[in-house]
């Protein structure tokens, strides 16, 4: 039998399939009553409709079943609430490294595009091209192929790109 | 009408019919960028609309789950603004109507994110940031189409004039409630006025004000929204894949 932790902690995210939920940061707890052997997992949605949560819950409870704990209850709370600084350091790598710009700093209310945190004048920093480095890069549209991308553009490599935005 | 569930079922029904209102642009948004935006737009106020359903279901203890509330209400037991039900119109109006009801919205589900209802706290607190996303957007074609060309000013203006008595609605003192609505107003007009004059547009002056969507008194338009959104499930009931 494997750690119910382990086994929930691998699985990927169905929309951006190089990051695991572990790693993107929503998942929030994996809990094993040692009396009953039933696992819950707590889990919190990217955003409120994410679309991708039915099929997230459904993995959970397959990687759980592989994993010797078919009794597992999938939980989702929405507080605190995720926000991008939830992804890991190694979930950014793995964002880049797949071509998508990995989100940058938050900001309180979301309103894009991102400052640096902390600054009197609010400073926008360039997303880098996560294929080509260069900062050279434009936002073509503020809502990209899931709800937490935005559509971005090199100039550069003249290749478009996905970016995480920060939320 | 002052009960928690009222004003979830209130606020979810703004959410819903707004997020059914925009997903009718679906593969027709005038590029593709736009298309994208505008479901990406419809699916948050789903996304809000199933907590605040959810949770109205709830409050009220009688078994109605979301869909429940969502699909077996007739128009008159609705609640959401008036704003949110009204035709989309060309684009103009569109996003004439997103800009207010986002510019109400954020400021509404931020202060909710400090209420006492741990529920509404934890929805204002998901739901604010996607709020601020769907302003900018609405303000940033707002100003575009303003301050374009004489025949999209025309438009813009033209929608503006339009849905600006619907506003009102928006603020109508609601005492009670974990937030009190008619306590927007000022960021509502804060944030609104100063867009308006960027976009070269003439702000409306205030006089008819259009309302009754809180107490379930809609306009023509609601039922045949409804009708589209519910045949499914009223012809499947139970049904899911």
């Amino acid at each position: 039998m494997v750690d119910p932790r382990e086994a929930v902690a691998a699985v990927v995210d169905p929309e951006i399939r190089v990051i695991t939920i572990d790693e993107l940061g929503i998942l929030r707890a994996v809990d094993r009553d040692a009396a009953t052997g039933r696992v819950t997992v707590t889990i919190t949605p990217t955003y409120t409709g994410c679309p991708a949560m039915d099929v997230i819950r459904a993995d959970i409870r397959r990687a759980l079943a592989a994993a010797g704990h078919p009794d597992a209850d999938v939980r989702t709370v929405y507080s605190p609430a995720w926000s991008t600084d939830w992804i890991s350091t190694a979930g950014r790598a793995k964002l880049a490294a797949a071509g998508i710009a990995p989100p940058l700093a938050t900001r309180d209310a979301g309103t894009a595009p991102a400052t640096r945190a902390g600054t009197v004048v609010p400073l926008t920093l360039a997303v880098r091209c996560p294929l080509c480095g260069s900062a050279e890069t434009e936002q073509v549209s503020r809502f990209g192929s899931t709800a937490c991308k935005a559509l971005w553009r090199c100039r550069a490599c003249r290749e478009p790109f996905d970016h995480l935005k920060a939320l | 009408m002052s009960s928690p569930f009222d004003f979830a079922l209130a606020l979810g029904d703004d959410a819903l019919v707004a997020a059914q209102r925009l997903g009718e642009w679906t593969s027709r948004a005038p590029e593709m960028e736009e298309d994208v935006a505008l479901a990406n737009i419809a699916l948050d106020q789903l996304g809000a609309a199933r907590l605040l359903l959810t949770y109205a279901g709830e409050l009220e203890g009688a078994g109605r789950d979301e869909d429940a509330l969502a699909y077996l209400r007739d128009d008159r037991e609705f609640r959401n603004c008036l704003l949110v039900e009204l035709p989309n119109g060309d684009f103009a109006v569109t996003m004439a109507k997103l800009l207010f009801l986002s510019a109400y919205q954020l400021p509404l589900y931020s202060a909710l994110a400090g209420c006492a209802d741990e529920r509404l706290a934890a929805i204002g607190a998901k739901a604010r940031k996607e709020s601020a996303y769907h302003r900018d957007h609405a303000a940033l074609w707002v100003r575009r189409l303003g301050d374009g060309t004489a025949e999209s000013h025309r438009r813009m203006q033209a929608a503006v004039d339009q849905t600006w008595p619907y506003a009102h609605e928006l603020f109508a003192p609601w005492p009670g409630a974990p937030v009190d609505p008619a306590g927007l107003r000022g960021d509502f007009d804060a944030y609104v006025g100063p867009v308006l004059a960027e976009a070269t547009l003439t702000r409306p002056a205030d006089g008819w004000a259009p309302a009754g969507g809180r107490d379930g008194v809609h306009t023509e338009h609601l039922s045949y929204l409804l009708a589209e959104m519910q045949v499914l499930h009223r012809a499947h009931p139970g049904a899911t894949w």
